[in-house]
């Protein structure tokens, strides 16, 4: 087998001819590494952002399986997320409906400084929000929008017992205080621009989030985040870029200072200060959306307060860190001691010590300070610096064994260097335009340490073209000798920005394989046949409680509908089986269809456009007689006097099913 | 009888009550979709399954073949089942107490005939299910019916299906025995009694 593998991959590089030499790099017994046989399972789950199409991708790992897509900030005709009356809610902001976000980082809750498999964080950049998604059931049960937030970039890092999941802002705007951004002349960037960093707390139980304070911080543009481990669990640490403060054409006016910042936070401080009263209040408008557990029937609600602290008035809580241009990537090593700063632009990466950063504190070694925030020394802190790494340094992931492992941008390759002395042990190349890299566990304090993955932007010639457009690639490298080797790429759903991965055994065994019935809270569920329902509500509304089951729908015969009727249809699956979603599409239905979970309901809103008879029917292939799983729904002209009628069979045509037209 | 041949027979009786906590029988369905199985299992006073969905989905499954949905309000069996196993322990515990072997052969001889009842009882069920077919069901195939095995495995169409009697058929089983052994040993009895009194006799 690995030897046939082997002369395939050559064969394929020679007819590439060279162009990129791209297989080289392949090792002789990669196939077998990735090789997973039908039947059996991946070691890993990885769940991958989907940046603009706003989904989580979920694939299995080593064999590269897509496994799930989860829609969090977009609808999602799939299954009708976003588009079903229950799902809307979910996407609901201070902006209205927005259904579309860029989701850029996933994030596995905590117990302990490690990854538990119970929630998955992300964030959307766009329209500032962050979300939670339930691992038992792979569905977002949960959307927070984030006030004076704009450009929720630096999101969600979760703390190491989810205490908080820590939110900052990318873009800095000209706060109004009142829950809005001012009228402000762009002119005056520098006076009026302030950013802010979200303290969202996390139930420990349920998971339930809530906003608890805000920093207001300088106006920089905050980029990543990360949280410390061991000695500073207290701490999150954050890049920033554009310390020069520049309001326009960022690419030159933010690139012109040699150092910016790392802010570093001590959130246990934060958070002390935040009870002791240190807080204050002030107005706000923003959208809390939450999935009922047991009616999943999402509910919004809109918060109209928050509270925040002002750095200059919590002495201890931030400092500032000066970081070789533009820092983007932060990065923590499993031992909490090293504080990793990837400068795009920089020539070396630096690594700051903790120990040496809070030596620094304690004697004042500091270089000034920004808006009240102590500047420390950047020879005080720093540990060394990676000399010559590659170019355009960005994130970097540790293995667990000392190792750190490197993404370049520019120079499109991962480099391996050594922690104690800052080494560069290896390097390998990717295609092309690395961004982030995963490792499994590699930003918590054990790392699994097996495999890495690397997410690239651009892949080019990888793979049969497909026109202008050219799905983004994960290559999974394997890290568990002295030298990297490249196992595996696949095509991703749209741009991946960062991933988490996990052990199977920590996810797979919690899995929901269906709802139970009995505890299904949904207002117009209906549990058994006999108790289905047509209804004219008012003059223009018609309300529809049906079952499906295999292979059929009951009522499975509607008439009485007029032209104008708005008709909800509330579909209840009445399967207790794994795997036996139905579907439910009505024609000319201007949302989606909706999918329906085994003891779940869901609602389809359908207009009556005109006079006729509309087929409805299951989209979701459930037995040997689907096909035949329909029904009829017939729409007269408005004032007709047609009755509400409906039935399932000839059998069933007494079913009491009057309800009378108005 | 001897006091411990009194509490094996009420022992023996008192068993019989564990069969409200094991099901009798077992039947298990596997199918290429259902490679986790479906297990369909009899209780005398109720019908379970391996996990709550179960009777639900041997219905769904059934009813392609026009197969009557099996629930447990459709066995009368199941509603005076109960009663008959409590009257068996009660009689057995009075038996025991009364300690007279002919009741206790009586008594076990009774409850042989009402397991095999109950076995005859549950094969015409089998039958009636399997053969009484809704004539408008969508899969008809010339000639088949779809009697489950009693014992033992079946082919029907995708499923293979396999019935086995349970721990709750164990119990009957066990208690049959224990009576059994009750009544053996006091046939000892008579036999060391017969003996002393011939002995009595020579003297």
């Amino acid at each position: 087998m690995a030897v046939a593998a082997g002369t395939m991959l050559q064969g394929c590089s020679k007819t590439e001819g060279g162009a990129s030499g791209s297989s080289e790099a392949v090792s002789s017994d990669a196939a077998q590494a990735v090789y997973v046989a039908p039947g059996k399972h991946d070691e890993l789950y990885s769940f991958l952002s989907g940046g603009f199409n706003g989904q989580v991708s979920v694939y299995g790992l080593p064999s590269g399986r897509l496994l799930k897509i989860i829609p969090v900030f977009s609808q999602f005709p799939e299954n009708g997320y976003g588009y079903s009356e229950e799902s809307k809610a979910m996407l609901m902001t201070s902006h209205g409906f927005v259904p579309w976000d860029d989701l850029h980082h996933p994030k596995l809750s905590r117990t302990d400084g490690q990854t538990d498999g119970r929630w998955l964080f992300v964030n959307g950049n766009n329209t500032p929000r962050v979300a939670r998604i339930d691992l038992k059931t792979f569905e977002t049960v949960e959307v927070m929008e984030l006030p004076n937030s704009a450009g929720n970039h630096c999101s969600p890092y979760p703390t190491n017992n989810n205490e908080y999941v820590i939110a900052g802002t990318r873009f800095s705007v000209p706060l109004d205080m009142k829950g809005g951004t001012g009228d402000v002349s762009l002119d005056k960037y520098e006076e009026e621009f302030r950013g802010s960093i979200s303290f969202i707390k996390v139930d420990p139980e349920k998971g339930d989030m809530d906003l608890d304070f805000q920093i207001l911080v300088p106006g920089f543009d905050y980029d990543l985040a990360n949280g410390g481990k061991g000695p500073s669990e207290d701490w999150v640490f954050f890049t920033t870029y554009n310390s020069e403060k520049a309001g326009t054409l960022k690419e030159v006016g933010a690139s012109q200072n040699d150092r910016d910042y790392l802010a570093a936070v001590n959130w246990k401080l934060a958070a002390k200060y935040a009870k002791e009263g240190k807080a204050r209040e002030m107005p706000a408008n923003y959208y809390h959306n939450k999935m009922d557990e047991n009616s999943h029937v999402a509910k919004s609600t809109v918060k109209k307060k928050v509270r925040y602290l002002l750095p200059e008035e919590c002495p201890g809580m931030m400092y500032l860190l000066p970081a070789p241009k533009s820092p983007h990537g932060i990065d923590v090593d499993p031992s909490g001691e090293y504080m990793v700063v990837s400068g795009k632009l920089a020539s070396a990466i630096p690594v700051f010590s903790f120990a040496k950063m809070q030596d620094a504190i304690k004697n004042k070694q500091f270089d000034g300070e920004k808006n009240g925030i102590p500047v420390l020394k950047y020879e005080s802190v720093l540990k060394g610096e990676v000399k010559e790494p590659g170019l355009g340094p960005l994130h970097t992931e540790f293995d667990g064994k000392g190792n750190a492992y490197t993404s370049m941008f520019v120079s499109s390759e991962i480099v391996k260097w050594k922690l104690n002395d800052l080494q560069v042990v290896d390097r390998m190349p990717v295609y092309y335009s690395v961004g982030h890299l995963m490792i499994p566990g590699g930003d918590t304090k054990e790392p699994h340490g097996k495999y890495l993955v690397a997410m690239n932007k651009i892949t080019k010639d990888r793979y049969l073209p497909t026109g202008p457009e050219l799905a983004h690639s994960a290559q999974l490298i394997d890290i568990s000798g002295e030298k990297m080797k490249m196992l595996l790429d696949f095509p991703t759903v749209a741009e991946p920005h960062y991933a988490q991965a996990i052990v199977a055994s920590k996810v797979a065994p919690n899995s929901t394989k269906f709802y139970k019935l009995d505890e299904n809270k949904h207002p117009h569920a209906v549990k058994k046949e006999a108790e289905v329902s047509v209804t004219r509500e008012s003059k223009n509304r018609v309300r529809v409680k049906m079952t499906a089951i295999r292979s059929h729908m009951t009522p499975d015969n509607i008439e009485g509908i007029q032209v104008g009727d708005t008709v909800y249809f509330h579909v209840t699956n009445l399967e207790q089986d794994w795997d036996v979603p139905h579907g439910f599409a009505v024609m000319g239905a201007n949302n989606a269809e909706t999918l329906i979970m085994p003891g779940a309901t869901q609602t389809l809103k359908w207009v009556a456009k005109k006079a006729g008879v509309f087929p409805f029917y299951c989209t979701d292939f459930c037995s040997a007689l689907h096909q035949e799983m329909q029904g009829y729904i017939r729409v007269s002209p408005k004032g007709s006097n047609v009755p509400i009628k409906f039935s399932t069979g000839k059998k069933k045509q007494n079913i009491p099913g009057v309800a009378s037209t108005k | 009888m001897k006091a411990y041949q009194k509490i094996l027979m009420i022992v023996a009786s008192l068993s019989l009550g564990l069969l409200f906590v094991f099901p009798m029988w077992k039947i298990y369905l596997k199918a290429p979709q259902y490679p986790e199985g479906l297990e369909l299992h009899i209780w005398v006073n109720k019908l379970g399954g391996s996990s709550e969905g179960v009777l639900q989905n041997f219905n769904i499954l059934n009813h392609y073949i026009g197969m009557k949905p099996i629930h447990a309000e459709s066995f009368a069996e199941l509603q005076f089942m109960p009663y008959i196993v409590i009257a068996f322990m009660v009689t057995g515990v009075l038996v025991g107490l009364l300690g007279k072997r002919k009741l206790v052969l009586g008594w076990t001889g009774l409850l042989m005939t009402a397991g095999a009842a109950g076995i005859l009882d549950f094969y015409l069920w089998l039958v009636n299910f399997g053969t009484n077919l809704d004539p408008m069901a969508a899969i008809k195939v010339p000639g088949m019916t779809y009697i489950p095995p009693l014992l033992g495995n079946k082919q029907l169409l995708n499923f293979e299906a396999l019935s086995l009697p349970a721990l709750g058929s164990l119990v009957i089983f066990m208690a049959i025995t224990i009576a059994g052994l009750s009544y053996f040993f006091s046939l000892r009895n008579q036999t060391i009694d017969a003996v002393h009194k011939n002995r009595k006799v020579v003297a």
